[in-house]
């Protein structure tokens, strides 16, 4: 084997308080190759940031490096000066952080920040050369570059500001390029557009990218090899194709099995029981074995070893004594990948529909000058019309920025509706107001993005589920509420101790389970879904999916699903609705939308989303369709089609009117010239 | 007879609330965690200790009465003098009472200035006389003042550390009890500094304190620690009495302004629109005011009010309060406007936040969402801000009270203090005491005061955490 180009060899983090140390990184050992893409996947606090972090020694102020050899390009970093690290960072590993949006100077323009760069590592021939500057930017396809130079980071879009963000750091031609989360903040069709850059420009300079991320999807698409942090350490490595193949560590096929697919709609995702252990303390044993489903006795007693073979190596005793193909069969005996459920099949559409929006319009006025003059609007949402049945679940699916998350709080009345129709179970909302619009709040809820800050962290949870029990007067007296409040947690499965505790003591998940719990108290039959697991972990996210489906069973509660995660949509709605720009573009039952999508753009968000793809090679299958440029403002959308701009089979009737519903089949509409004829 | 003066009053009421936070904090962890944060910083114990000194001093100074009179004859109802005194009083009585002719320095035996006296013997001479009270007891004061002052001091000493003995195994017997351990185990760990709320700086500060109480008041039995005034009244007697005026502009104008500021300032961040636009107005035009105009003003048309209806008030030192409790009124209204400014900038961020939006899509009243989730979330801004302004208020009056806008001219205050060493430094040779107490009495109070509201600020603002 040649000489890896980075090789990390039992790397060890603490952070904090040095008597009680929090483990973030426990020996990590690693290699990448040069020219390859290596992706570093875990959940939220595995420490896959901190091994990135310690790469370039670039801790927080209370974290440092206890043990371990970072040797890159035959140099070991950690024993570099400080003054010598300051080539490497930059000139030889760079690295792109997570947020474009706090990783660039807001009073810099993008020009001057990219000439700091360059002034920082070219030779003295480069110093202040226009040239090199240009030619990053055009390296990271940022189009008329020339006009981009003199623009401030608050005009360019998310996606750009990631390329200018990988501009800089190609600026000193670095062999190594640490990309940390770089398209988590990101829209799926822009996410496959940063995703194709990297590649692009990883063939092209023959560079070598860590990626860390969280997405099973990602990985698929960008790594050649893989490796699985759990709990500080690495469990798994292996080759792409290998990874996605035959997974091998119980932590990995679990997390395979929580993706939420099409496939699995008839039962309960599969979860990893437990939480994520604390990483603070010794550990005895293997850290996955609490919550691992084929846990033997000789997982608690003793650490496991390191087993490799054909360079696809995993931490677990399963593999301990074995050669692999055996241990592979152990595996197989293992519980079902999806325990099925016998649930009524979802019951036939036909049922009157529980809620209904004609042309639901909410602008929101810009206003201008001393007086505050409505110069123009921004069209959130131009004519929305909805319908959920009973029991049922729309999603409503769009890029961010699209007004997804408007229509939810629009039909909520949590938004003042500007025009048209929102009729709840015949009654009329838009021309409600004050007590008798507060009596029938209790009918429809609403469940956030962030749980975090969706509860008052001044409250107890016992309070939080009880506020819609006391401003609905539901049930007298505090006795009363109590115990409504412990059945409701029971419910979503938290123990009714928890009405005593603060939220910040609880998980993400657990929180999450606690706004379903005040969502319910009032008995709604409606709850809107905004995003509710994109805050979440994988595993996480399997639990609430699980936890939705069986509340819907139960109570008949009909969801709007807001989401932009294509396989949340897959798992859980029956019926789906694409929006672009204010506008709902396509229509139609889960099936036909995500099988054979009838708009452009519909089919552009679903090629977009990646895949994963058990069987390497014959990928080709897939006809990708990309999507160009950034969403429009919607203070100002496009004339004719709003989605001309960016259409791959753009028409010039598309530049002159918007066009109108057409009714491809029952129940599936779309709006898009093509099938005008 | 006991006597409720108007700021008296308000003083026990913002007592009693202090107290009722207490309480109910007591049983809520969120509010209780940053105050143990608080008390992990040795500086900020140290500084609460010399702060309590001050409010004990406060306290005892705001309960009035009126001595009551001998009774001439029997069976006739007790009648009352028209002098109001206040506890303080009554116990630094030695203080109030020995008064001198005239100025007298520090631990003088003699006038600051000479007088024409007649001798015994019936000559004139121009001599510095004797104090009536200022080291009256010695014989020859030349000889014995030295060692006279050394020996009390040494006493005074002796008999502070035996009391902070005393107070201190008295504490850690507590806190031996209340965590369940052995009493050398306890007096181990609080004064080897390892518990985790800083007793051991909050101890020594105690001890620094009652050292520095017990020599001062067994000198002023004998002597004029600060010497006396142009009046011959004791400076330490003023500068005591002043604490309380301190205080009172402190902490009455936060009570005063909170209201406004609270409600006005949520309600702008929450409701916008036209609300929002009445009173960012309102601020903006009350900040353009001068606030010494405005404040002169409000005094003057008082005075005048006063002069009018003066059957009303019966005695001095009503008046004074009056006028006291008028100045924290109009200092309170001209001071909310920055309060009101980020509370109405916390609010515009709180609509929004998802639990405000979820507690409105239950059903939730506006009144019900602003006491429930904007107020709460809000108090941290509130507490710091009060606090932090408690020491600027504190120096406020002084300044008031040099320009003569302040408290009343009769009235024990450090800014009254300094107004008059405005002449004591004109003279040749100068006399220093006076503005040296007000402004180390003054300085002690601020600096405590800044200390302890940096450590609060810095465990209850999120943003440096």
């Amino acid at each position: 084997m040649t000489q890896a180009l980075l090789s990390v060899l039992d790397l060890a983090t603490h952070l904090g308080d040095r008597q009680d140390p929090v483990r973030a990184v426990d020996g990590v050992s690693f290699d990448i190759q040069a020219g390859e893409t290596f992706a570093l996947l875990g959940e939220s606090g595995c420490g896959k940031s901190m091994t990135a972090l310690s790469l370039l020694r670039l801790l927080p102020s209370s974290g440092r490096i206890v043990a371990g050899q970072v040797l890159f390009q035959g140099r070991d970093v950690l024993r570099l000066p400080e003054a010598c690290m300051r080539e490497v960072r930059g000139g030889g590993i760079a690295m792109v952080f997570q947020e474009p949006m706090t990783s660039l100077n807001p009073v810099m323009s993008i020009g001057e920040q990219i000439a700091e760069a360059v002034n920082r590592h070219a030779d003295a021939s480069d110093v202040g050369s226009r040239e090199r500057v240009m030619e990053l930017l055009e390296a990271v396809r940022i189009p008329d570059p020339e006009r981009r130079l003199q623009e401030y980071p608050h005009q360019l879009s998310g996606g750009m500001k990631q390329r200018v963000v990988i501009a800089i750091a190609l600026a000193g031609n670095p062999a190594l390029l640490v990309a940390d989360e770089p398209t988590t903040a990101l829209d799926v069709t822009i996410q496959a557009q940063v995703l194709d850059l990297l590649s692009t420009l990883q063939r092209e300079r023959g560079m070598s990218i860590l990626l860390i991320t969280h997405d099973l999807g990602v990985v698929a698409e960008t790594a050649d090899r893989v490796a699985v942090m759990y709990a500080g350490q690495i469990v798994e490595q292996a080759t792409r194709d290998d990874f996605f193949n035959h997974p091998r560590h119980p932590y990995s096929r679990k997390l395979f099995d929580s993706l939420p697919s099409m496939d699995k709609r008839r039962g309960d995702l599969q979860v990893i029981r437990g939480l994520v252990p604390s990483l603070q303390g010794e550990f005895t044993g293997c850290r996955f074995a609490p919550r691992c489903a084929q846990v033997m006795d000789v997982c608690h007693e003793h650490t496991p070893q390191w087993c490799a073979s054909n360079g696809h190596g995993v931490l677990c005793h399963l593999y301990a004594d074995a050669v692999d193909s055996g241990a592979d069969k152990k595996m197989g005996a293992g519980p079902a990948v999806i325990s099925r459920r016998e649930v009524n099949a979802p019951t036939p559409t036909g049922g009157e529909a529980l809620l209904n929006t004609h042309g639901l319009e909410i602008y929101f006025p810009i206003q201008k000058g001393l007086f505050k003059r409505t110069v123009g609007h921004v069209r959130a949402v131009d004519g929305v019309g909805l319908s959920i049945p009973r029991g049922r679940t729309l999603a409503l699916v769009g890029e961010s920025g699209c007004g997804k998350t408007t229509v939810g709080k629009g039909i909520l009345q949590l938004l003042r509706v500007t025009g048209g129709q929102v009729r709840f179970d015949g009654q009329e909302l838009t021309t409600l107001a004050g007590a008798q619009l507060r009596s029938l709040r209790s009918e429809m809820q609403i469940i956030f993005q962030d749980p975090a800050s969706s509860m008052n962290p001044r409250m107890l949870v016992g309070d939080i589920i009880a506020e819609g029990l006391v401003t609905q007067g539901i049930g007298a007296g505090r006795g009363e509420h109590e115990r409504r409040v412990a059945r409701l947690l029971d419910q979503v499965g938290m123990p009714a101790q928890s009405a005593r505790r603060y939220p910040h003591e609880f998980s993400g998940g657990q929180r999450q389970r606690i706004c379903i719990a005040r969502a319910l108290a009032v008995e709604p039959k409606l709850i809107v879904c905004d995003e509710p697991t994109s805050a979440l972990d994988v595993s996480v996210q399997a639990q609430i999916l699980n936890l939705l489906k069986r509340l819907q069973d139960e109570l008949q509660l009909s969801y709007l699903f807001i989401t932009h995660d294509v396989s949340v949509v897959s798992y859980i709605a029956d019926e789906v609705a694409v929006m672009y720009l204010g506008r709902i573009v396509e229509q139609g039952d889960v099936e036909t939308i995500l099988r054979s999508p009838s708009h452009p753009y519909t089919q552009a968000l679903m090629s977009a989303v990646p895949r994963i793809e058990k069987s390497g090679g014959n990928g080709n299958e897939r006809k990708v369709i990309r999507v160009e440029g950034d969403l429009p403002s919607p203070a100002n959308p496009p004339a004719g089609c709003h989605f001309h701009p960016r259409c791959s089979r753009v028409m010039p009737v598309c530049l002159e009117s918007y066009p109108a519903g057409k009714e491809l089949s029952v129940g599936h509409s779309t709006r898009c010239h093509l099938y005008d004829g | 007879m006991v006597e409720l003066l108007w700021t008296d009053m308000l003083i026990f009421l913002l007592l009693a609330a202090v107290i009722g936070f207490v309480l109910f904090a007591r049983r809520r962890e969120h509010l209780r965690a940053p105050w143990r944060q608080v008390g992990r910083s040795g500086v900020a114990m140290a500084s609460l200790v010399v702060l309590s000194v001050y409010v004990l001093i406060g306290l005892l100074d705001s309960m009035h009465y009126r001595p009551s009179l001998p009774v001439s004859a029997q069976g006739e109802p007790a009648s009352y003098s028209t002098e109001i005194l206040s506890v303080f009083d009554r116990m630094v009585m030695h203080l109030r009472d020995t008064g001198e002719k005239t100025y007298s320095a520090p631990f003088a035996t003699h006038l600051f200035v000479k007088e024409t006296v007649e001798a015994a013997d019936g000559t004139v001479q121009r001599i510095y006389p004797r104090l009536v009270h200022g080291g009256g007891h010695l014989q020859d004061p030349h000889r014995d003042r030295l060692a006279d002052i050394l020996a009390t001091a040494l006493r005074a000493t002796v008999v502070a550390l035996l009391l902070w003995l005393l107070l201190s195994s008295a504490f850690i017997a507590l806190w031996a009890r209340r965590h369940g351990q052995s009493l050398g185990d306890a007096a181990g760990q609080i004064l080897g500094g390892r518990t985790a709320t800083r007793w051991r700086p909050m101890l020594l500060t105690l001890a620094i304190c009652l050292l520095l109480i017990g020599v001062l008041s067994a000198l002023s039995a004998d002597y004029h620690v600060f010497g006396t005034d142009k009046v011959g009244e004791d400076v330490l007697y003023q500068s005591l009495k002043s604490v309380r005026t301190g205080l009172v502009i402190g902490t009455l104008t936060t009570l005063v302004m909170l209201p406004f500021a609270i409600s006005l300032g949520i309600m702008a961040g929450y409701f916008r629109g036209w609300v929002d636009d009445l009173i960012q107005y309102l601020y903006t035009t009350l900040n353009s005011i001068p606030s010494v105009l405005l404040i002169a003003a409000a005094i003057l048309i008082l005075q005048v009010y006063l002069d009018g209806h003066g059957e009303n008030i019966t005695s001095v030192v009503e008046r004074a309060d009056l006028r006291l409790l008028f100045l924290c009124l109009i200092l309170g209204v001209t001071s909310w406007t920055g309060l009101c400014r980020y509370l109405r900038a916390e609010s515009l961020k709180l609509r929004e936040v998802d639990y405000v939006q979820a507690s409105t899509a239950l059903g939730a009243t506006h009144f019900a969402i602003l006491s429930r989730h904007i107020l709460p979330n809000v108090m941290h801004i509130v507490l710091i801000t009060v606090v932090l302004d408690f020491s600027g208020l504190v120096l406020a009056e002084a300044v008031l009270s040099y320009v003569q806008i302040g408290v009343d001219p009769t009235m024990h205050s450090w800014g009254n203090m300094i107004n008059s060493a405005r002449l004591e430094m004109a003279r040749e040779p100068i006399v220093w005491w006076s503005l040296s107490a007000a402004f180390v009495f003054m300085f002690t109070l601020v600096l405590a005061a800044n200390l302890f509201a940096d450590a609060v600020r810095d465990a209850l603002d999120p943003r440096l955490r």
